[in-house]
């Protein structure tokens, strides 16, 4: 977000290394097919692929690799956590729709975030909708309005999820305003 | 037989989640509610019936050298599920984003707070 005017420095190699290693992973996984005929129309089309869009996985490219790669362990904790949180929501969306319809309250409310980033807010916004109870339903600027379908649901949005996600990028941020200085 | 068995457990489980958000489509008030059951009952009972068709393919694995195919396919089964995990969400906030443009009307529980009919004016 706060670099939208600046043009983004071009793709390193190392990110496009980095980019047609993961096309390629995904092509292998895909085909099944290990014969070299296959393996060469593979390198030959994610190399096209690469060559064409290198430049749009990442936006902070003066980010170290390395540090990409602890950023990328820690969302994959993260999503382990929301599977949990996930799990235990629909336990609750569960229990209300079998229970009595008394409990059904439901109701818009209003969240601000301190997350600047478009993914940090899009990570954000996915997470309260996969958690049953709560949907995001608009996004203006840094507040979200959620509905919530019940007050246990409206109540869980404060805080931690949104501490975790800042936690994963929180260093990043900061490294990358000042590789830019 | 185990495998079998934890499979079957896994898709049962997903089955179940299914139902409730089936109910809640009928049971809840209003669209958005609705949407609700409709949107993502589904992300986790079909995460959940995913992989217990990942586990079932365990049951032909005996060793890693000749059977190393049905490691793909449980990858793509798992890969599946990932997508599902993105794109519901999306899905399930479109819907609802394009409810409240069309001015559908929200059933608001006795008491509780509809700050986006608040700040409306504001947009």
């Amino acid at each position: 977000m706060q670099n939208r005017d600046t043009k983004p420095s071009p793709a390193r190699p190392a990110h496009q290394i980095f980019v047609f290693g993961l096309l390629f992973v995904t092509w292998t996984i895909l085909s099944g097919f290990f014969d070299p005929f296959h393996l060469t129309l593979g390198v030959i089309s994610c190399g096209l692929v690469t060559i064409i869009s290198a430049d749009l996985l990442f936006e902070y490219r003066d980010t170290p690799i390395l540090f990409r790669f602890r950023q990328a362990g820690r969302l994959i904790a993260y999503l382990f956590w929301l599977l949990w949180q996930v799990v235990l929501a629909n336990y609750h969306i569960l229990k209300l729709a079998m229970g009595s319809k008394d409990r059904v309250q439901p109701q818009f409310v209003r969240c601000k975030t301190s997350l600047k980033s478009d993914f940090e807010k899009y990570l954000l916004a996915n997470s309260i909708t996969l958690t049953p109870g709560t949907v995001t339903t608009k996004i203006m600027g840094d507040t979200f309005y959620i509905h919530a379908i019940d007050d246990v649901s409206a109540a869980g949005l404060e805080g931690e999820m949104e501490r975790r996600i800042a936690h994963i990028f929180s260093t990043a941020r900061k490294s990358s305003t000042s590789g830019e200085s | 037989m185990i495998i079998t068995i934890i499979s079957a457990i896994l898709i049962l489980l997903g089955v179940v989640f299914f139902f409730g958000a089936a109910l809640g489509i009928v049971r809840f008030p209003d669209f958005y509610s609705r949407t609700h059951a409709a949107g993502k009952g589904d992300t986790l009972s079909s995460f959940l019936v995913i992989l217990g068709f990942a586990v079932y393919q365990l049951k032909d694995f005996h060793s890693f050298s000749h059977d190393w195919p049905i490691l793909l396919v449980i990858l793509k089964l798992l890969a599946v599920s990932l997508f599902i995990f993105m794109t519901s969400p999306v899905s399930t906030h479109a819907l609802m984003d394009a409810g409240w443009e069309d001015k559908v009307k929200p059933e608001i529980g006795e008491g509780k707070p509809n700050h986006l009919n608040d700040d409306s004016e504001k947009f």
